[in-house]
Formats: C-alpha cells, structure tokens, sequence
C-alpha cells in the first residue's frame, strides 16, 4: 500500500502540489485524473523519489520514502516499475539490451536467463523478435510496449504509469489499456496511472481520483467517478471550459 | 547618484554575481566529483563499459589529433627556422620542436581539440538522455547512473589523453622532420641527433601527466554540464557549449598551475 499525506512541492514560483492526500491500496489501480500542469507527472515522481518534497510523507508498505538517501532508495526502487510519458528508452541501446538493462544491473543471472526472461516480456506485450531492434526504428505504441515490458522486467510490486496513452491512437491506446489490466491480473500489482485520457481511465480503473492546482478534489471508485455531481471532475469528464478548473 | 557611479555599481554587482556562480558552480562540480568517487569505491562499473567509452574517446578522437598534430610540428619547424636565422644553429631546430612538444603543445592542443569533441559529445549525449527522462528512468530502476554513464566516461578519458598525447608528440615530431629537412634544409642526420640529445624523461612525464589531469577536466565538465540540462534542444545546445568553453579555459589555467608547480617546483635543477 502506497500512504500519501500532505505532499508539498514547489517548482518556481509555482505551488505544484499543495498537501496531496492519496492512498493507493494493494492491488488496486488507482488512476489520477487532471489537467495538464496540475503536478500528476510531478506526484508520480515524488512516490519513487526521483524529485524531493518540501513537505509531506509517502508510506510504501509502511516504509517511508521522503528524506531517504539515494542508495537507501535505489533498494526500494526495485520493488517499482515505471513507464514514462515518452516511453524514455535508452536510444544508445537495442530493444533486448533496455529490456535487460535492470537484470543486468541487479540480478547474478546467466545471459541464457536473460534472454530467456527478455521474450517472455516482450511477449507479454505482444512484440516478438525484436531484441536486435534499436528503439528510433520503432512506432509510438511500440516503444510504450517495449518501455513496459521493461517495467515489468523485474516482476514489480507496484506499476507507476506517466501518461501511458498520451500521443497514440485510439486502437494502440486500446491495446496500452488491455495490457495494463492484463498486467495487473497477471502480477496482482499495485498500480497508480497518472492521464488526462478518460477514456483509457475508465478501462483501467479500480478508483479515480482527481488533481487540480496542486490538491485532491475528488476520490472515490469509478463508478462514483461516472455518476459523480463533483464539479471539478463533472467539467472534466464534460470537457467544458465552463466551470470551477480555469483553462491555463 | 550620478550615472557614472549607478554604472560602476551596476558593475561591481555584476562581477559579484558572476563571482558566486563561479564559486556555485565549482562547489556543485565538486559535489558531483564526491558523488563519482562514492559511487565507484561501492561498485565500480563493469570495464565493457569503460572499454566502449575509450574506443569512443581515444580510437575516435585519434585521426583530427593525427591532422592537428602534423601540421603543429609542422609550423612549429617553419616559426623556429625564420627566429633562428642569423641567432641560433639550425641543429639546434629538432630540440626545440620536441621539447615544445612534448612539454606544452602535445598536451594542450591535443586537450584543447579533444576537449571540442569528446566534451561536446558527452554533454550532448548525456544532456538529450537527461531531457528525454532516460537518466530519470535508470533512477527509477534503482540504478545509480552516475556509476554507469559518468564514472566509466570519466575513467576513460583520464586513461586515454595521455595515450592520444603520445601518439600526438610522435607525429609532431614527425611533421617539423618533414619540413626541417624537406623545406628548411636541416640534414636528416642533425635532426635526430638533436633528438636525442635533447630527449628529457621528465619531459615526457610532465606533458603525460598534464595530459592526464586534462583528460579528466574535459570528461567531468562534458558529464557535469550534460546532467545539469534542463528543457529541450535549446538546453542541449547550452549544456554542450558551456561543457566545451569551460573545460577549454580550466585546461589552459590548469596548464599554467601544473607548468609551475612541475618546472618551478618539482624538476627544478
């Protein structure tokens, strides 16, 4: 389980998150809803500590992260799997070499092992025989594949996903969406996935919850999502302009 | 106040403010070099990787230091012969381009002409992988990525200036024998017996040990600047021409505290 309380970070002048409350059960997929600019990609950083909060507390499985060192984070990292807005693969390596890239760092495994290990990922996310390939010879969705076979290399507690579906079509979103449910069932993996796509929310999702200037406005299932008289999430899902969220 | 002195306020707040970025940024390149240390005293990088990154930095940079090193014995011969004349003994010619060579023109020039390439290589490449998140990304799998993309750089570098600065010295050498002999007339004979009794160990050892330091400076600022990007294309383009106008003014103020510290100091008769 995964314990937000009070998370504070500025950026600027700027007040990205001001005192974010969240909690993310285990085995559950918790997707968070905003729109752009209101600190989600900042929130997913903060939880596998790649930046520092001001103030405030994140709780894995009882552990707290905020204020750890380096090296003491790197230790819980390895219970994370992240996938990243541009899918963010090593471009200096093959396709086999960025599935393999966290075994190689962390495991005393034989290369048979490895390769044995990288397929069956890579097979997870429907893409075979692709080791060789580098990843600038790739189309969008094949490169979110890969970044989450990647991801899931390592078997992982808990799936951080930045915006999984962001820049794809709707069928290649569709497929990004199956294979994080697929996932979910088949690693029972705690999950948070930060997007602005309600519709890939929706398919994903166990709860919703939904960020705006910096706070949570609204938590709740996702059935309480689709019936919800929030405000905020109402103009959300409405797609309006009108309403409490001031377009940037 | 009057204009005049608002003007050298103005100045003086200036010097002040470039003062303490100065100081800001040698205390962050520092920290960055502790970190370095730390990381490869706990597990010190796999050497395939050290390997790949002398290949890239020596093999590469070898050809351009091969050209900048031939034609450098070569106008050094052509200067030395036109001061010489009606002065010094033209057998005195090979002595004086070696011992320029080996001691302050193999090391700098190679520093400086490496320094434009590895430096603005690794900034970039480092820079683009930190703006496209793929640093933030090693981080997220638990991977320190300083001991994987700085420490093996770094090392690789250190080694393999001097490496690149013996070969330089050579073909210097090489270049002033070619127009000593063919343009200036000096026998092929009186050069190399100038050679010789003009070669000094301590000599070598200066120019390899600058080549050494200088080695290091270029990788440090090309690794520093590349992991401080910040934005996109524009900050890579940044990153890459500070990384390369700093490690060229450190390498030539470095040059003048080791020339001190080596020929004032420690090889002083």
């Amino acid at each position: 389980m995964i314990e937000i309380r009070g998370l504070k970070k500025r950026l600027g002048t700027r007040q990205v998150l001001d005192g974010v409350d969240l909690d993310i059960k285990t085995g559950e997929t918790l997707v968070v809803l905003g729109p752009s600019g209101t600190g989600k990609s900042v929130l997913l950083k903060h939880i596998v500590g790649l930046m520092d909060a001001d103030a405030g507390s994140i709780q894995v499985d009882g552990e707290e992260i905020v204020g750890r060192r380096e090296s003491e984070l790197n230790v819980v990292r390895r219970r994370f799997g992240m996938l990243f807005q541009g899918s963010a693969l090593f471009d200096s390596m093959s396709v086999g070499e960025n599935v393999a890239f966290a075994l190689r760092q962390h495991k005393r495994w034989t290369e048979e092992q490895i390769t044995q290990r990288v397929a069956e990922r890579l097979e997870w996310v429907g893409l075979k025989n692709i080791e060789n390939s580098k990843p600038s010879s790739l189309s969008g969705g094949m490169r979110k594949r890969v970044g989450l076979a990647r991801a899931i290399v390592m078997d992982p507690q808990f799936m951080l996903y930045d915006e999984p579906t962001t820049g794809l079509d709707p069928i290649t979103a569709d497929v990004i969406d199956l294979l994080i449910r697929n996932l979910q069932e088949r690693l029972n993996v705690t999950s948070l996935v930060v997007t602005h796509d309600l519709g890939s929310a929706f398919k994903v999702a166990n709860r919703m919850a939904m960020l705006y200037q910096g706070k949570v406005v609204f938590s709740g299932t996702a059935d309480e999502a689709r019936h919800t008289d929030n405000p905020y999430l109402k103009q959300f899902m409405d797609g309006s302009s009108d309403g409490p969220i001031q377009p940037v | 106040m009057s204009s005049t002195s608002v003007a050298r306020n103005g100045g003086a707040s200036l010097i002040v403010d470039r003062a303490l970025e100065g100081a800001a940024l040698v205390g962050r390149v520092t920290m960055m070099y502790g970190d370095m240390v730390r990381s490869s005293l706990g597990r010190v990088p796999p050497f395939s990787l050290i390997l790949e990154q002398m290949n890239a930095i020596g093999v590469g940079s070898l050809s351009l230091v091969i050209v900048v090193a031939l034609f450098t014995g070569a106008v050094a011969a052509v200067q030395a012969a036109y001061q010489f004349t009606a002065v010094v003994p033209l057998k005195f010619l090979s002595a004086v381009i070696l011992r320029s060579t080996v001691i302050e023109l193999g090391p700098v020039l190679t520093a400086l002409v490496v320094g434009g390439r590895v430096g603005a290589s690794i900034a970039a490449e480092l820079g683009s992988m930190k703006v496209t998140e793929q640093i933030d990304a090693m981080r997220a799998m638990g991977v320190n990525p300083i001991r994987v993309l700085i420490v093996p750089r770094v090392i690789a570098a250190t080694l393999m200036l001097p490496v690149i600065v013996v070969f330089a010295d050579a073909i210097a050498v090489f270049g002033g024998f070619v127009v000593a002999v063919l343009s200036v007339g000096v026998p092929p004979a009186t050069y190399v017996q100038g050679l010789k009794d003009f070669f000094f160990m301590k000599d070598i050892m200066s120019g390899l040990l600058k080549a050494f330091v200088f080695g290091n400076i270029i990788a440090t600022m090309g690794c520093y600047f590349g992991f401080a990007t910040e934005g996109g294309a524009e900050g890579v383009g940044g990153a890459t021409t500070k990384a390369v106008v700093s490690s060229c003014v450190l390498v030539l103020v470095t040059d003048y505290v080791l020339a001190t510290v080596l020929f004032r100091v420690i090889f002083r008769d």
